[in-house]
C-alpha cells in the first residue's frame, strides 16, 4: 500500500506517494529526477550513491526512502551554487584530475564534504581512511586524495 | 525486494504491538544488514516496524559502574562519544572500525547484536565485557544471549532497548578485517575487571565464544607474554575461501596479544 513521504531535499520540500520498499536512491533518481547520486554496486559497497541524510553521509541504495521521513537530504545537485559554477570541492576534483570516468565522483565528493564537516583539515592518511566506503576503479585514488586535500584548503 | 507493510513506531510499546499484529514482521533498526538481505530476497518479511522514530532507544549514559547504550545508537555515535571514550575506550575503537563511514552512520548496536552475525564486532564486546542485553521485558546476560550462528536468546517479537556494559579496569579489541568486507576474519576482545578476565572471539567460529585457557593465563599475569603458550584448537572453527580453520586459530592468538597490548595502553 503506498505511503506518503515528506522530506526536504536540497533545501526544498518534497513529497511523494511511494511503495514502502522504495529505496532512497530510487526516490531521488526516479521520482525526483536527481540523477547525480549513482547506482553502482547496489550492495552498499561502492559508495557511488552517497548522499547526506540529516547531515551525515549514507549509502542511499541501502536506506529505505521512508527512513528519511521528515528528514533532510542533500545530494550532489544540492552543493552546486545557483549560478551553475562548481563547488570548491568539485573544482578541486577537476583541477587535480580526481576522476576519469566520473561514475564514483558524486559519492566521493559527498564523502569528502562529510569528512570536512568533522575534520576541516584532514591529513592524507585520514583522507584515505575516510574513503574506505568509496570505490574508484579508474584512478588508483592518488589524485582523489590530492583533490580532497586541495578542496579542504580552498574551503578554508 | 518483495513488498511489505510499513509501520513507523513512536514508542517501544507501539513497536511491540505493531509487530505482534504481523504475520512475519521484522524490526528495522539501521537496516544495514536487513535491507541488503531483503534486496537479495534472502529475507522477505510481511511487515517492517521502523524503530527510527523512537527517541527513548537512542543515547549513551553512564549509570553507576555501567555504560548504557540505547539500542538505536549508531556505530558512529558510539565511536564519537566522550562518555564511551572515557569509560571503555576499546568500545569506541571497536565501533569506529565497523564497516565504513556511511554504514556506521546508519547501523546500530541493537541491530548488530540482534542479528548476531558470526563475524560482527559487537558480540565480542558484549561477551568480552560481560554485558547485559536489556529488552522490553527482561535482562539477558551476554553469556546466555549468543546461542549460535545468527541465533540469540531473543523470543519472537522481543525488542532490545539497550546494552549495559560494566565498566572494566581495562580492555582492548583487535581484529584482522577481511580486506574486502571489513568484517572480522578474527576479532578478539579482552577485558580485566574486579570480576576477572574475559577473552571473547568473533569471526573465527559459528558464533562468538570465550577462551577459558587465555582467561586463566591472563588472570595470573595480564600481559601479552602470558599468552605465548596458549593455543586455540582449530577443530570447531570456520573454514572458507578467506581463511582456513588453522589460520583462524593462529590469528586468535595474534589478535589476543594485540588486544592485551592495547588494553595496557602500550
Amino acid at each position: 500500500m503506498p505511503v506518503k513521504l515528506s522530506l526536504q531535499v536540497n533545501g526544498k520540500a518534497a513529497s511523494a506517494q511511494i511503495e514502502p520498499r522504495m529505496l532512497l536512491l530510487d526516490l531521488l533518481r526516479e521520482e525526483l529526477r536527481l540523477t547525480g547520486a549513482h547506482q553502482g554496486c547496489d550492495t552498499a559497497q561502492c559508495g557511488a550513491c552517497t548522499v547526506h541524510l540529516n547531515g551525515k553521509a549514507v549509502k542511499s541504495c541501502n536506506v529505505l526512502a521512508l527512513q528519511a521521513q521528515g528528514g533532510e537530504v542533500v545530494t550532489i545537485e544540492g552543493i552546486t551554487p545557483a549560478d551553475g559554477s562548481l563547488h570548491p570541492m568539485q573544482a578541486a576534483f577537476r583541477d587535480h584530475h580526481g576522476l576519469q570516468c566520473g561514475f564514483c565522483t558524486p559519492g566521493m565528493v559527498m564523502s569528502a564534504l562529510d569528512l570536512l564537516n568533522r575534520n576541516p583539515h584532514p591529513t592524507r592518511d585520514q583522507i584515505r581512511e575516510e574513503l574506505d566506503g568509496n570505490l574508484c576503479r579508474c584512478t588508483g585514488y592518488h589524485n582523489i586524495v590530492s583533490a580532497i586535500e586541495a578542496g579542504a584548503k580552498a574551503m578554508g | 525486494m518483495y513488498e511489505f507493510e510499513y509501520h513507523r513506531a513512536k514508542s517501544v510499546d507501539e513497536a511491540t504491538s505493531q509487530l505482534s499484529g504481523a504475520d512475519d514482521g521484522r524490526f528495522l533498526a539501521g537496516g544495514q544488514t536487513l535491507l541488503a538481505a531483503m534486496k537479495l530476497r534472502l529475507a522477505a518479511p510481511s511487515d517492517i516496524v521502523d524503530l527510527g522514530g523512537i527517541a527513548e532507544l537512542r543515547g549513551i549514559r553512564v549509570d553507576g559502574g555501567n555504560l548504557v547504550v540505547g539500542a538505536m545508537t549508531t556505530h558512529n555515535e558510539v565511536a564519537a562519544s566522550k562518555d564511551v571514550a572515557k569509560a571503555i575506550p576499546a568500545l569506541a575503537h571497536l565501533a569506529s572500525d565497523i564497516g565504513d563511514r556511511m554504514v556506521r552512520n546508519m547501523g546500530t548496536i541493537g541491530g548488530s547484536v540482534a542479528n548476531n552475525d558470526p563475524a560482527a564486532d559487537y558480540p565480542a564486546a558484549l561477551l568480552g565485557l560481560g554485558a547485559t542485553v536489556v529488552t522490553r521485558d527482561r535482562r539477558i546476560p551476554a553469556d546466555d544471549f549468543f546461542t549460535g550462528m545468527y541465533e540469540t536468546a531473543l523470543q519472537p517479537g522481543e525488542l532490545i532497548t539497550a546494552i549495559s556494559f560494566p565498566i572494566p579496569k581495562r580492555a582492548g579489541y583487535a581484529k584482522f578485517p577481511n580486506p574486502a568486507s571489513r568484517y572480522a576474519l578474527v576479532g578478539v576482545f579482552v577485558s580485566e575487571s574486579g570480576s576477572g578476565v574475559r577473552v571473547a572471539v568473533t569471526g573465527a567460529g559459528p558464533s562468538v565464544f570465550r577462551v577459558p585457557d587465555m582467561e586463566a593465563a591472563l588472570k595470573s599475569s595480564f600481559s601479552p607474554e602470558s599468552l605465548a603458550k596458549v593455543t586455540v584448537p582449530a577443530d570447531d572453527l570456520n573454514t572458507d575461501m578467506h581463511a582456513s580453520a588453522a589460520y583462524r586459530a593462529h590469528l586468535v592468538g595474534v589478535m589476543a596479544k594485540r588486544a592485551v597490548t592495547q588494553a595496557l595502553g602500550k
